[in-house]
Order: C-alpha cells, then sequence, then structure tokens
C-alpha cells in the first residue's frame, strides 16, 4: 500500500507539474495586425452568451478587440438565442447576442440586472439567408434557379413535389430540369433561421404559406437536419435536395435567386445590405434605445434580397460596475464601426450594416451610462 | 487512475500508525459504505425534486401560456403536454429498444468469441480495442452516423423497403438520405455494443474453470460447452449489462441530434424520414432556444424520460429476480 | 470453487436466449433426465453426433459473424477519424488554443488554431468527476455487496443506481446546472459545475462495475480472513479491494468512457472560451467534444475574395475530426495507464 501511495503522489504531482507547463496559455499572435501592446484599454473578464448564428463573427470580434485592449479577457458561449438572453437576465452575463428583438417581459426583467433603465437591442449582424439545393446537372454545374415567392412556399409546403413542376420550369427557360423528386430540407431544432426564412414566405406569398409564425418548422414535409451545418450535409447527401441556410455555409451547392420585383436576384452580402437599408425600424418598440429592424420581405429595391436575419446584442445603458459599462460601450462601438463590421463580413460573409441603421445605433451607444 | 483505491485506503493507513482498536475503524468504515449508499437515494432524490420544482409551471402556472408555448414548439400540432409528451416517449423507447435488439445478440457473440473461441493473444489485443470503442464519444458517433453511416447505407434501406415493403415497418419509400428512425438505431446499436460487450465479456471469462472442464469432461462440444456453463454463470451481468447499455441508448442526444430527422408521430415506419424523435435529443434541439416557460416544458418531459428509465430498470429487475427464483 | 459444480446438473431446465434452435432437443434430453436411469438414452446415435458437431460448428461460425459484423462499423468509423483527423494533427494544432482565429486565415503563427484549451478541459473536467464519483461509487458497492446483502434499503440503493444509469445526460446537465444557480448564484458557469453533472453519469457505471466484481471475489478469501481474527474493514480494504482491483480499474475506465465524450451537459454546464483557462472553479471551460461539436456547427469558414492563398474553407471540420482524433488518443493512453495500474497490483489467481 505504501509504494502504491507513493505512486499515486508522484502521478499527482506529475500531472500538475504537466499542467502548469501547460499554463502559456498557447495563445495565437492575431494574425496581420502588429499586436499594439503598449495600448492597453480596458481590463477584466468578460463574458458573453447567445445566439450561435454570431459564433464566427463574435469571435472575430473578440480577436479584433482584444488586440487593441490586450488585458481584456472576452468569451462567448454560444448556447443559443433563448439561453443567452436568459443568462443575461440573470446578470452572468456583460451581454447577450440574439437572433429575435426582445420581448417585452424580458425588457421589464432587464430592470433587475441593468443600474438603471432597461436592456436595449441594436442589430450588429446581418446574414442573408440562401435558398440552397442540390440538384445534378444544374448545382453541380454553377447555374442558379430562378424561383418567386409563391413557387417557394409551394415547394417548402409540399405542392411541388418535382423539380421539372411547370412552375419551376416556366420560371427557368435557359435550363432543362430533370424529373427528379424534391426532398426538402429543413431545420429540425428551434432557431431564428427558421424563423426569419418564413416570416419571408408570409410576407411575400401570403395565400401559399398559411401557417403561423414560429421558431420551429411548422409542417411535416420532407426532412428535418440539427443546425445550418446538420442542413447543408444533408443538401449535400442526396440529388434533389433543397433547404435553407446561412449564405457562408453553401459552399459549392446551388442557390436559389429570388424574385424581387420584376426581377430576380442573386444571393449576395450587398444585395442582403440593400433590402435591409430599404427596411424600417420599428418605433413602436417598448423600452428605450432599441433599434429594432423591422425587415421589408416584400422589398421592391433595385438588387436587394429579401431573406435576411437580422441578429442583435443586448445590453444594459448601465451596469453595477462601471467597468462593464465601459465595456458594453466600447464593444458596441467596435462591433458595428467600419472596421468591425468588415472584419465580420471577412470572416463569415455577412452583410455590412447600412449607414442608415449605423446612426440610429450609435445614439444608443451615446445614451450609455 | 490512482484515484481508485482512494476510499479504502484511508483506513489502512491509520491503523498502521496509530493504536486504534480495529473495532472503531470498522465502524467509521461502515459508517462511510453506508452514507455512500444512502447518499445515492440523496442524489436521486434531488434530481427528482429539482426537475419536479423547475417543471411546476406546467402544472401550477398560467396554462394557456403553457400551450401556447407548446403550440409554438409543435407549431401547432399540439397544444397540451401529454399530447407533446406521448410521440416522444413512443419515438425514445423504440429507437433504444430497437438498438438493444440489435446490439444484444451481436454483443454476446463478440464477448463468446473474445472469452472463449480466439486466441488467447488476440483475444487479449480485442479486449483492449472494445474498452477503447466503448469510449468513443457519442459526437464521434454522431459526425460518423451523419457523414458517412448516412449515404452509405441508402442502398441497403432501399432494398428492404423495395422487397420486404409488405411489412408495415419496412413500409418504403425509404427516405434518401436516410436521416431515419432505422438509421438511428443501427448507431445507436454500434454505440452501446462495446458497453454489453465489454461488461459481458469480463463476466463470461470469470465462469468457473471446473464447471467449464465439467461439461467438456461429459463430452459436450464447445457450443454446449458455453450453453450449460457460460450462460447461466453470466446471466446476471449480461442483463444488467444489456440495462447499462440501454439507459445510453434512451437518454443519448448528441448522436440522435445530429443524425434523425424528427417528427411527432406515433409511426413504426422506420425507413421513412420526419416520423418519431427522442425526449433526449428534442430537449438538446429545443433548449438553446427555448424562453423559462420553454425551458420548464423540456424539463417536464425530462422528468417523463426519467420516470420512464424508472420502470424500465424496475420491470428489468423484476424479471431477473423471478428467473433468478427458478 | 464456488457453486461446487452443480450448475451442469441442474441445465435440463434452463432456457437461454439463444437456445430456440430445433436442434437444441439433444443435449436437453442428454441432460433433463439424467436422474431418471436409462442409460440407453446415454448410449449416442452416430447422426445424434452428427447433429450436435453441426451445431457445435454452426454456432462457433455465427459468433464469429457477429463478431465480423460488428467489426465493419467500428473500423469504418475509426478509419474515418483517423484519415480525417491526421490532415490536421501537428504539434501546433496541440499547442495553441483558439484565439485570434479568423474565418479560414492562418493566424500569426502559421497555424490555424487548435486544441490546447480543450485538452486541458477535458483532463481537468474528467479528473473532477474521477475524484467525486471513484470513491463514492466504490464505497457504495462495498456497502452493498458486503455490509447489506438483502436488506430492503440495499435493494432500493441497487435499484437506483439502475435508475440512475439511466439519467439522460441532458438531464444531469440541467440538474447541475441548476443545482449551481441555486447554490452559487445564477447563471453560474465553470469547469467543476460539468464535472459535478458527469459524476452523476459516472457514479452508477462505478458502482456496477465494482459490485459485479466485489460479488465474485471467492467467499473463501473472506472467511479465511475472518478466520485469521482480521477486522471486516481491513479484510474488505486489504482483500476483497485488492483482489477485484483489476476489474474497478477496468470499471473505472468504463465510467470514464462514458462521460469522457459527453456532449449535451457540457454545453449548458462549462461553456465554451476559445481561449485557456486553468481554473476548474471559475470560468468557462471547453472540453474536446463540445470543441468537436462547436466546429462542427461552423462546418466552413468564409473565405473573402481578397483572401490569401492559405486560407482554408473547410478548416472547422478539418479541426473537429482532428480533435476527435486527440480525444480518441487521449481515451487510448488512459486506457494503457489502467492497464499498467491493474497489472502492477493484480493478484494471482488460478487464471
Amino acid at each position: 500500500m505504501n509504494k502504491h501511495v507513493i505512486v499515486r503522489t508522484a502521478a499527482a504531482a506529475s500531472a500538475i507539474a504537466l499542467l502548469t507547463s501547460l499554463a502559456a496559455c498557447g495563445d495565437n499572435i492575431p494574425a496581420g495586425t502588429a499586436a499594439t501592446a503598449n495600448a492597453d484599454g480596458l481590463s477584466g473578464n468578460f463574458a458573453g452568451a447567445g445566439a450561435s448564428s454570431q459564433q464566427s463573427a463574435t469571435e472575430a470580434w473578440i480577436a479584433g478587440f482584444t488586440a487593441s485592449n490586450t488585458k481584456a479577457k472576452i468569451s462567448y458561449n454560444p448556447s443559443g438565442s433563448g439561453a443567452g438572453v436568459t443568462t443575461f437576465l440573470t446578470g452572468a452575463t456583460a451581454w447577450a447576442a440574439s437572433d429575435k428583438a426582445l420581448s417585452d417581459s424580458e425588457v421589464e426583467q432587464s430592470k433587475d440586472v441593468c443600474a438603471s433603465g432597461t436592456a436595449f437591442d441594436v442589430p450588429v449582424y446581418i446574414a442573408p439567408i440562401a435558398v440552397v439545393f442540390n440538384l445534378n446537372g444544374v448545382s453541380d454545374a454553377g447555374k442558379h434557379v430562378n424561383m418567386d415567392a409563391a413557387t417557394i412556399a409551394k415547394i417548402f409546403d409540399g405542392k411541388i413535389t418535382k423539380w421539372n413542376d411547370p412552375s419551376i420550369q416556366e420560371q427557368n427557360p435557359d435550363i432543362t430540369l430533370p424529373d427528379t423528386a424534391i426532398t426538402v430540407v429543413h431545420r429540425s431544432d428551434k432557431s431564428g433561421t427558421t424563423q426569419n426564412f418564413v416570416e419571408y414566405l408570409k410576407a411575400a406569398a401570403p395565400d401559399d404559406w398559411t401557417y403561423d409564425l414560429s421558431e420551429n418548422w411548422p409542417n411535416e414535409v420532407g426532412q428535418g437536419a440539427k443546425g445550418t451545418s446538420g442542413v447543408i450535409s444533408t443538401i449535400s447527401q442526396a440529388d434533389g435536395t433543397i433547404g435553407y441556410a446561412d449564405f457562408s455555409q453553401v459552399g459549392e451547392l446551388g442557390t436559389v435567386s429570388v424574385k424581387v420585383g420584376d426581377e430576380y436576384v442573386d444571393i449576395s452580402t450587398q444585395a442582403a445590405s440593400n433590402a435591409i437599408a430599404d427596411s424600417t425600424i420599428d418605433e413602436n418598440v417598448t423600452g428605450d434605445n432599441r433599434v429594432v429592424v423591422d425587415v421589408n420581405h416584400t422589398t421592391t429595391a433595385d438588387n436587394a434580397y429579401p431573406i435576411v436575419m437580422v441578429s442583435y446584442d443586448i445590453v444594459c445603458p448601465v451596469y453595477q460596475d462601471s467597468a462593464t459599462t465601459e465595456f458594453a460601450r466600447d464593444w458596441l462601438t467596435y462591433v458595428v464601426s467600419t472596421a468591425g463590421q468588415s472584419v465580420a463580413s471577412s470572416a463569415t460573409g455577412s452583410a455590412p450594416l447600412p449607414n442608415n441603421i449605423v446612426d440610429r445605433i450609435n445614439e444608443s451607444i451615446a445614451a450609455m451610462g | 487512475m490512482s484515484t481508485t483505491s482512494t476510499g479504502p485506503s484511508t483506513g489502512p493507513t491509520s491503523t498502521l500508525t496509530k493504536p486504534v482498536s480495529g473495532k472503531q475503524v470498522d465502524k467509521v468504515f461502515r459508517a462511510i459504505a453506508y452514507a455512500c449508499g444512502i447518499l445515492i437515494l440523496v442524489v436521486l432524490g434531488a434530481v427528482a425534486l429539482f426537475l419536479l420544482f423547475r417543471a411546476w409551471p406546467l402544472i401550477g402556472g398560467d396554462q394557456s401560456a403553457v400551450s401556447e408555448t407548446i403550440s409554438s414548439f409543435t407549431g401547432g400540432k399540439a397544444t397540451n403536454f401529454w399530447a407533446y409528451v406521448g410521440p416522444l416517449l413512443f419515438g425514445t423507447v423504440l429507437v433504444a429498444a430497437l438498438a438493444l435488439a440489435i446490439a444484444f445478440f451481436v454483443a454476446i457473440g463478440i464477448a463468446l468469441f473474445i472469452s472463449h473461441y480466439a486466441p488467447k493473444k488476440l483475444a487479449a489485443a480485442l479486449s483492449y480495442v472494445v474498452d477503447l470503442l466503448a469510449a468513443i464519444p457519442s459526437v464521434i458517433y454522431g459526425l460518423w452516423g451523419g457523414l458517412v453511416l448516412v449515404p452509405a447505407i441508402y442502398p441497403f434501406w432501399n432494398w428492404v423497403a423495395t422487397y420486404l415493403g409488405w411489412i408495415p415497418i419496412f413500409a418504403g419509400p425509404a427516405a434518401n438520405p436516410s436521416r431515419t428512425v432505422a438509421t438511428v438505431a443501427v448507431v445507436l446499436a454500434i454505440m452501446i455494443l462495446p458497453i454489453i460487450t465489454s461488461i459481458t465479456r469480463d463476466i463470461f471469462l470469470q465462469t468457473p474453470r471446473l464447471q467449464e472442464e465439467a461439461a467438456l469432461a461429459l463430452g459436450a462440444t464447445k457450443w454446449e460447452m458455453v450453453k450449460l456453463a457460460v450462460l447461466p454463470f453470466g446471466k446476471s451481468g449480461v442483463i444488467s449489462a444489456s440495462m447499462l447499455g440501454l439507459g445510453r441508448a434512451l437518454g443519448e442526444t448528441m448522436a440522435v441530434l445530429m443524425i434523425l430527422s424528427p417528427g411527432l408521430k406515433y409511426s413504426f415506419r422506420l425507413l421513412q424520414a420526419s416520423q418519431d424523435q427522442t425526449i433526449a435529443a428534442n430537449i438538446a434541439a429545443q433548449y438553446p432556444e427555448a424562453n423559462e416557460l420553454g425551458v420548464s416544458v423540456l424539463i417536464g418531459t425530462g422528468l417523463v424520460l426519467f420516470v420512464i428509465t424508472f420502470l424500465v430498470n424496475f420491470l428489468a429487475r423484476k424479471i431477473t429476480e423471478k428467473k433468478a427464483v427458478k | 470453487m464456488a457453486g461446487h459444480g452443480t450448475i451442469p446438473a441442474k441445465e435440463g431446465s434452463m432456457t437461454h436466449p439463444t437456445s430456440h434452435d430445433s436442434s437444441g432437443s439433444a443435449p436437453a434430453s442428454l441432460m433433463a433426465d439424467a436422474p431418471v436411469i436409462d442409460f440407453d438414452k446415454f448410449k449416442p446415435t452416430r447422426s445424434h453426433l452428427a447433429a450436435r458437431q453441426r451445431k457445435d460448428t454452426f454456432m462457433r461460425w455465427l459468433i464469429l459473424l457477429a463478431f465480423v459484423v460488428a467489426c465493419i462499423p467500428l473500423i469504418s468509423l475509426l478509419w474515418t477519424t483517423i484519415v480525417n483527423g491526421v490532415r490536421r494533427l501537428n504539434w501546433d494544432f496541440l499547442s495553441h488554443n483558439m484565439t485570434y482565429v479568423v474565418g479560414g486565415e492562418a493566424t500569426g503563427t502559421g497555424g490555424y488554431g487548435g486544441i490546447l484549451h480543450a485538452i486541458i478541459g477535458t483532463l481537468e473536467i474528467t479528473l473532477g468527476s474521477m475524484v467525486i464519483s471513484i470513491p463514492v461509487g466504490i464505497m457504495c458497492s462495498v456497502y452493498l455487496v458486503e455490509y447489506a446483502n438483502r436488506s430492503r434499503l440495499s435493494r432500493t440503493v441497487r435499484l437506483l443506481v439502475d435508475v440512475m444509469s439511466g439519467i439522460p445526460s441532458i438531464v444531469a446537465g440541467l440538474f447541475a446546472f441548476s443545482m449551481f444557480s441555486i447554490l452559487v448564484g445564477p447563471g453560474t458557469i465553470n469547469g467543476f459545475e460539468g464535472s459535478v453533472a458527469l459524476s452523476l453519469l459516472m457514479i452508477p457505471t462505478v458502482v456496477k462495475t465494482t459490485e459485479e466484481m466485489l460479488k465474485i471475489v471467492p467467499n473463501d478469501l473472506r472467511e479465511a480472513s475472518y478466520a485469521l481474527g482480521v477486522t471486516k474493514q481491513r479484510t474488505i480494504s486489504k482483500i476483497v479491494l485488492r483482489t477485484a482491483l483489476p476489474g474497478i480499474v477496468s470499471g473505472a475506465i468504463l465510467a470514464i468512457a462514458r462521460v469522457i465524450g459527453e456532449t449535451a451537459p457540457l454545453l449548458m454546464t462549462a461553456g465554451y472560451i476559445v481561449s485557456t483557462n486553468m481554473n476548474l472553479f471559475s470560468g468557462e471551460m471547453t472540453t474536446l467534444p463540445v470543441y468537436v461539436y462547436q466546429e462542427y456547427s461552423k462546418l466552413r469558414a468564409n473565405c473573402p475574395a481578397d483572401a490569401s492563398a492559405s486560407c482554408v474553407t473547410t478548416i472547422p471540420m478539418e479541426r473537429a475530426w482532428a480533435a476527435a482524433l486527440v480525444l480518441i488518443l487521449i481515451v487510448l493512453i488512459l486506457n494503457l495507464i489502467g492497464r499498467i495500474v491493474a497489472r502492477i497490483f493484480a493478484v494471482k489467481t488460478e487464471r
């Protein structure tokens, strides 16, 4: 037994030694930008949590933000919008990221967390949602398929079941569509992407899409898959599939050009940005400083792509702790700045915030503690 | 691994260094053992109470808000809790039972192969591999299942649906990609296979050599020896191993989440997509975006799963006890 | 030997899951009628012998077949992981975390981020849950086997251990999350919380395997020890546990195996962070399975039009597979250590 104890102690000691030797952390050196090591800026630990759609963008922002605030340690947990807001409302995180704006009761609840005033949300991340498909002879040839909102709605409602259905074929005179069955692929988890996609269908094709709005997929057509990654891998596994996903994840799959006004618009970050610029800000929300975008899904603006998800950051105007207030203000300022938006855009393929919205956000930031 | 003997080793060192009477230490040791036994009761009680506490808004809260939440989870297909949890429960039990049915005999076969058929050296290597496979995380099974197995198994399911489609559970057309209950059951079976095999093999290896040799001396063939000596000896171990496997299959989250195309039906159509969903995967799919009340609903479904595991294990125990009495 | 070799005599009445084959009547008739003195029955006919032989060969092949069938998916799984994993598995990957990793671009060190933080997180969280659950689990099975055979309490405990093994991991995560939010403060997230969630999953495995191992320690050993006047505590710790140690170690390894790959409970208890966190008791911690899942969820990184040639769009999936391979390797090493420990302490037995 004594020998055993010695072995154990030695093992424990070596394990601890190993761990401390690794304590050098292994941080990478920021790419490109030479770290301005002397410009310290903020210091402290700040945590955020929320939408998984913002994960890549937020990681890019954290990299950019800490490059100039070297003493700040920022973490982001992509736990999901609902969980992120719930955690934020307990006061455990400095900010929350969410695919949807706060509800009235959540604004009310935030009084307990914020030192004064109520929490507010500002758009930080605009992601075009692509209608993605995999069809032998079409998508692998790099061709887009044209569809209007009614056609998309009918496909996703199981009313159109073949790719060579006349209603698709007549919008695509240049392509010979095969007689392949359509397999619809949708999200199986609750998600903001689904919510925004069905919002578009409901707004642009109200006669063909009669379901209530929901973050869950409302019908049982086709197949469900977990997360954007699940949707993309399901679509790429079979011929004749169609689904919706974050634009940046599309890869080699084909995308549908959506009819806006009289033209078919290819998906692009600029087109998504144009649609947001043509949208209005909801002035009737309860609570101060909030910037909630009412996406105009029926836009007819030039080169505007109407299926867009707007994702928000949620912060308090004033926190119990002044360092956190300072952090939240600096963070939002950086995130919506031209630099922040272009970092996100190159990291994730998101669309930059249009200027009219940035102006509104800056007003809100100026009102912070 | 060095911590394995932490519990017992606290005793002997003190007896060696101090002239304490053995009875004193005996009592302390006994008390610790009892405390650990009772701790199980306490922990389980805490889990059950806590789940009930968090799920309470379902019963005591605003009923219209509850039905609104459930309706938002299901796209209006269900408005009360039981209509929601029913199909989930059905799916959970169906998937787990299928997985166990596939894995059970194969696992016993492998365990016998390792313990009694394979050459000694090969057996040692194999049991090492089996232990290792038991540790492959479910998220890797999920990755592999979703990216490799789903496209690879479609031709087989298509064949099954074409030629055995007259059996209702195999009714076609087989979904392509085959993100179906059948595929998930296969993945879960592969997943619980090493667990069941590992425990079963250990038990089979403990079969008294005298009994084996007695059987052989009576002229039994190898298989008769296995049937007469090894299997009866290992029966309770095999059942408890299967229960462990079933437990893991019932609660498996990531692999189901990453592979299955879920639906909310009471459906036996194993080869079609969007038919059933399991409770655990449903919690994982809905939790991140759920609000307070939504989380309560999900925890309520978790509580139901908890009760079902209780019942399944209770029944299994009763069955083994009855057999033992015979 | 325990059991005194009575089992073969009783076998005629036993039923086995695998004995539904029609030719199974041959050995059954041999044995069931043993007490009746009818020696003609024992005279094997040639066809009878051949049938038994055929059945033996058939079962031999069936067992081999089961083995081969099971090998196919498992080999495919390992092969896929290895082939996809080695591509990004290098020292840079092992010695860096995910800070300053933006899109598909290479970082300042020329790598593409790594898993140092996740390896540390996995080891610390798993160690934490081992420290909680292995002593508790072993003592609980000592209670079940040595102290409380057949009492009502012990039957309840045994049943509840079975039930506990069926707790879905996600529910264990919810339990730990809420326990900490009540006891420590709302929204608490740290590595130890993950350890607590995992130990809930680990305890039943430890208890069950240890219990099985303690049960098969021959009673003769215990009786011999008592006869020499050794106290019960010393008998248990020096004789019983010592004899069962190799089995207990492999049970513990199995328990670790059960939890080291858990993702769902850690997502809500330990969170996710891109930088290295050494402190188990404060701050978020990434573990390898969570890392694999998060990278899989990212699926593709974006390379803007003006990106450098070193930008790789598929890097998240490559990182996911490499991390999965590392996870398997860690399990392999733990396994090896466990086996060595078991061999060092093994008591020489008949086998």
